[in-house]
């Protein structure tokens, strides 16, 4: 099928293509390929190591078919997520996780053993599930791309029917049309180096609202990660044993690792030092703890600090959507966009679904992915086979908001000075984690400059060029998150407005939003179902 | 980030040349891949887990580059894969009991 033009250029006709190797990708592609449909798949780095995934261990939203314990499990987020989940998401959500975790175990994930030697499923180690992930893909026949980061999508009037891009490693060009695409290129973390998350810039929000589809939850957006300020490991749930000192080895009052992160956001704002130790951990799980996330203790033993015993700094590093709520919105339970073809999996599709406002960081997230991901690919692969033979012959155009050139001038400093001018932004305590009216419209009137000043401009095809769009896609994300906070005037999951601290009962529904020159917000119903079931707790 | 790429290791696989998230290395005229954009790694350790002669060296530093030799990082080169259980005649660590064990005390 692979026709290879004399430029070097790719060209490739798939019925399904994936954007995005993680965990949400690869399981829309072997989801996609089982329903026998062609499937390409395109990550930006490498299908197996890309990602907040690859380099971590997840907890996963693994729960047993038992109603109780659903329930339980359902509500676990419910309320902090300020109500905006869906029961009947969360239990779809559910189902599927539960029997995609089964299938890695058949398919030779090694879980450990519990005590009635069973298969113990309630976690992945990233290495371990991308890995295999990679070789299921493969074994599914699905073709890969490993560096080819998509710059543009082509649609027509009937929707969306392929992208291109380039591949960073040679400078060739690629094209894939196809039947449908699935966006599955995680969140946006803004480059600030959190653990696997500098690929993640989201290059899907743009692409996808390009074609016009829209974002949901985008003001739940400012999720921080704990971490050693020297550090990119951001895995905060071991600083549950954590206490938080100034350096002279008082106690910073009230600080915490879930209710308490604000202050540790205050004191680091006031210009003070905040040091934590994990000197809650109980002796005997210590050696648990190890085991369980390697990577964790990684840059402590190479430095030589014990954690349990000794001070080491501590920053906030902002995971924006990876662990925030927001993303692409969903329309229907096969997870397409509101674009004929276009579908959306994993961080780069809203999780108010299934965790509301509150973060999806961790068992939530890695459920979501695997779940959205299959419902993704179905999808796609249904709605490409419907196509059929008229896949072929569609007249397929660009939506970039630039021109993707061979020609244009390479102007890597403008790059990375319009990356740190969104930084500015989008970092601070002060305005992202803490936001104010007066602080937002602010940081609008400056992004908005910085988009129109982006906009038109020629991209070259080429590494370079995809540090441009990734600039570009940073400067929507953070205008469609900026302009969403501004219309929720209260505080809600973690959105959190100082000017006005309280949850507003009327303000009971999601937020979407779009646009590119012009970016609007509305809200949207969450749909209650009654098949909300009371838990009797004898 | 990645500092230390140990030529006398290597063995011109180039895997992390392949596996590099952010494609920071380059395929080397010698066939020693070259670290070849340093500030756009990640710190995310990738490289050095797939590396099968554990050739590679990624400071934890993710903010600076603290200029660490072959020499000094000796004796750390290959701990990381050893611990995730990696390479030949290792048991992978997700398949260790403490992942079961430690579930009985906290979930994350």
């Amino acid at each position: 099928m692979s026709i290879l033009l004399p430029s070097g250029a790719l060209q490739l006709q798939a019925d399904v293509l994936v954007i995005g190797g993680g965990p949400a990708g690869t399981w829309a592609a072997i989801t996609a390929a089982s329903q026998g449909a062609k499937v390409i798949l395109a990550d930006k780095g490498y299908c197996g190591s890309s990602g907040a995934t690859a380099p971590s261990g997840t907890g996963v939203w693994y729960v047993k078919p038992n109603e109780q314990l659903r329930e339980e499990a359902k509500a676990s987020r419910y309320d902090m997520g300020g109500r905006l989940a869906e029961h009947r998401w969360m239990d779809r959500v559910l189902d599927r996780t539960y029997e995609n975790m089964n299938r890695l175990g058949h398919a030779g994930y090694p879980f450990p053993i519990d005590d009635d030697g069973n298969l113990h499923k309630r976690g992945l180690q990233g290495p371990e599930y991308m890995r295999l992930m990679r070789k299921l893909v493969k074994k599914a026949g699905v073709k890969i791309l490993d560096h080819s980061p998509a710059l543009e999508l082509l649609v027509d009037e009937h929707g969306v029917g392929g992208a291109s891009g380039v591949q960073t490693q040679t400078g060739d060009a690629w094209t894939v049309h196809a039947g449908a695409v699935v966006i599955a290129t995680g969140g946006c973390a803004f480059l600030s180096r959190a653990l696997g998350c500098n690929v993640l810039t989201g290059d899907g929000y743009l692409l996808a609202a390009e074609t016009g589809a829209q974002l949901s939850g985008m003001e739940f957006s400012n999720a921080y990660a704990i971490s050693p300020t020297f550090s990119s490991v951001t895995k905060t749930a071991y600083y549950s044993y954590a206490s938080f000192y100034y350096e002279d080895g008082t106690p910073v009052e009230g600080a915490g690792s879930k209710r308490g992160r604000s202050i540790i956001a205050r004191k680091l704002l006031e210009g003070r030092q905040v040091y934590a130790k994990l000197d809650l951990a109980p002796e005997e799980i210590k050696p648990l703890l190890r085991v369980n996330q390697t990577n964790f203790f990684l840059p402590f033993d190479r430095r030589g600090i014990d954690p349990f015993t000794d001070l080491f700094p501590v920053t906030l590093r902002l995971e924006g959507t990876v662990r925030g709520t927001g993303g692409i919105r969903i329309t229907d339970e096969t997870c397409a966009t509101s674009v004929p073809g276009l579908y959306a999996a994993g961080d780069a599709a809203t999780r108010e679904l299934i965790c509301g406002g509150f973060t999806g960081g961790g068992s939530h997230n890695a459920a979501w992915a695997m779940s959205s991901g299959s419902f993704a690919g179905e999808g796609a692969a249904a709605y490409a086979k419907k196509l059929g033979s008229h896949a072929a012959d569609r007249k397929l155009q660009s939506v970039s908001t630039s021109v993707i050139t061979n020609t244009a001038p390479a102007s890597s400093a403008k790059t990375e000075e319009i990356v740190r001018a969104v930084q500015e932004e989008v970092a601070p305590y002060d305005r992202n984690l803490f936001r104010t009216e007066q602080g937002l419209k602010g940081s609008l009137q400056r992004l908005d400059g910085l988009w129109k000043e982006q906009r038109n401009q020629a991209v070259e095809l080429s590494a370079n060029g995809v540090k441009a769009r990734e600039a570009q896609a940073m400067t929507a994300t953070a205008r469609w998150m900026y302009n969403s906070a501004l219309a929720r005037t209260e505080t809600r999951g973690m959105h959190k407005r100082e000017d006005f601290p309280g949850l507003d009962a009327g303000q009971h529904y999601r937020l979407i939003s779009g646009g590119l020159d012009q970016v609007w917000v509305k809200p949207e119903a969450v749909n209650e179902t009654p098949s909300v079931k009371e838990v009797v707790t004898p | 980030m990645i500092e230390v790429v140990s030529e006398s290791r290597c063995v011109s696989c180039n895997q992390c040349v392949s596996v590099c998230p952010t494609n920071v290395f380059d395929r080397g005229d010698d066939g020693i891949p070259v670290i070849a954009r340093q500030d756009e790694c990640q710190t995310c350790f990738m490289c050095e887990l797939y590396c099968p002669v554990d050739a590679l060296y990624v400071a934890p530093d993710s903010e600076q580059v603290i200029g660490i030799t072959e020499q000094e990082a000796e004796h750390l080169l290959g701990g990381y894969r050893a611990n995730v259980g990696w390479g030949k005649g290792r048991t992978p660590v997700a398949s260790h009991d403490y992942m079961y064990r430690l579930s009985q005390f906290a979930r994350f």
